[in-house]
């Protein structure tokens, strides 16, 4: 046996009619091809089902579920939802959605800091999505990973609560550069802080020009009327689109 | 820590690549990473240390290209280097800049043996 690379020739000096080596190889990939690859087979997926699919994300605390259960229970009736519910650990948040009666399924990621197409593709095999009009994804309270998974999601929704800073946007610029639409909750706080409205929506257009923002409070139900008035506008726009 | 799970591609990718050479061993990578990916080099080497363990990477080198990052405004067309997705055009002030390269998360070649 050949003592250079293990091969079945006998040694020494025989041809082993392969490439020489060491030698360098091109690959070219990225690294995150597989998932993109598996976002965009989520992305036709739900395209044949008629659904319209966001893609919730937030540091941990912003309010992201609390948003979820008052829409699921203001728009029952005029829409149909399904939730998958992104957490490191526990169904708690799960829990929460099934009281309103709308689908939901937990997905724990264990350590992992964010889900990706994978874990969504998996995930909406527990709805059924033909008999479903919006899917929600909440992802794990995280400004900084989820940016860069796709899952197949129409739009990223940034949700950024007032209790937070308002440099948030220059902070974690790269959730704001791929979100489409910021929701900035709690706002019946806002007498009780010193956080700064303006400034914080001139940082998130600095970071992302095109970028709509909707302040609300899902406590007080302030402002919850335009993310309601845009979940129709863009979801009619999603099956007009796929109508043409 | 995202750059745990790129990683875990990284030498997926890698293995796939040698198995198919018929290669014994991965002597090194190479990978472009853009200064505005979102992904820190420093995490990508401690990830791989822990990941190649075991692998055909195992004790191979890893080689980062930094690749730096250069905008195109979308009012003036002006093109500049970005240092963070803050900046803005130094032509014309606007925020409104198109990231031409510096986003990169590219795995570009790899020494086998």
């Amino acid at each position: 046996m050949c003592t250079d690379c293990g091969c079945a020739a006998p040694a020494p000096g025989h041809d082993h009619g392969h490439e020489p080596h060491p030698r360098t190889i091109r690959i070219e990939e990225d690294l995150l091809a597989k998932n993109q690859s598996l976002a965009t087979a989520n992305r036709i997926r739900f395209a044949a089902h008629q659904l319209f699919v966001l893609n919730l994300v937030s540091s941990p605390g912003s309010g992201k579920t609390s948003i979820l259960e008052r829409t699921l229970r203001d728009l029952a009736g005029q829409m149909t939802f399904a939730v998958l519910e992104g957490d490191q650990q526990t169904s708690n948040d799960a829990e929460r959605i099934a009281a309103t009666g709308v689908p939901v399924k937990q997905i724990n990621t264990g350590t992992g800091c964010h889900l990706d197409a994978h874990m969504v593709s998996h995930g909406a095999e527990a709805f059924d999505l033909n008999s479903t009009d919006i899917l929600m994804i909440e992802n794990v309270g995280n400004l900084v990973c989820p940016a860069s998974f796709d899952l197949g999601e129409d739009h990223k929704v940034a949700v950024l609560s007032v209790t937070e800073g308002e440099d948030k946007p220059l902070k974690y610029p790269h959730m704001f550069r791929v979100a489409d639409l910021v929701l900035i909750n709690k706002i019946d706080l806002l007498p009780y802080l010193r956080f700064d409205l303006e400034k914080c929506k001139t940082f998130a257009r600095r970071i992302n020009p095109q970028i709509e923002i909707i302040e609300l409070s899902c406590h007080s139900g302030v402002g919850m009327s335009a993310w309601y008035d845009w979940l129709i506008r863009e979801g009619n726009r999603k099956r007009d689109v796929n109508h043409t | 820590m995202h750059e745990l799970g790129l990683t875990q591609n990284l030498i997926e990718i890698a293995e796939v690549h040698a198995r198919r050479e018929g290669a014994a061993a991965i002597k090194s990578l190479t990978l472009k990473i853009g200064s505005l990916s979102g992904v820190f080099p420093d995490a990508i080497e401690f990830a791989f240390e822990v990941c190649s363990k075991g692998t055909l990477a195992q004790g191979a080198t890893l080689e980062i290209l930094c690749i730096p990052a250069i905008g195109r405004c979308q009012q003036c067309s002006a093109e500049t280097s970005m240092e963070s997705l803050a900046d803005s055009c130094p032509e014309c002030g606007s925020f409104a800049l198109d990231i031409l390269q510096g986003q990169e998360m590219a795995f570009t070649e790899m020494e086998i043996d």
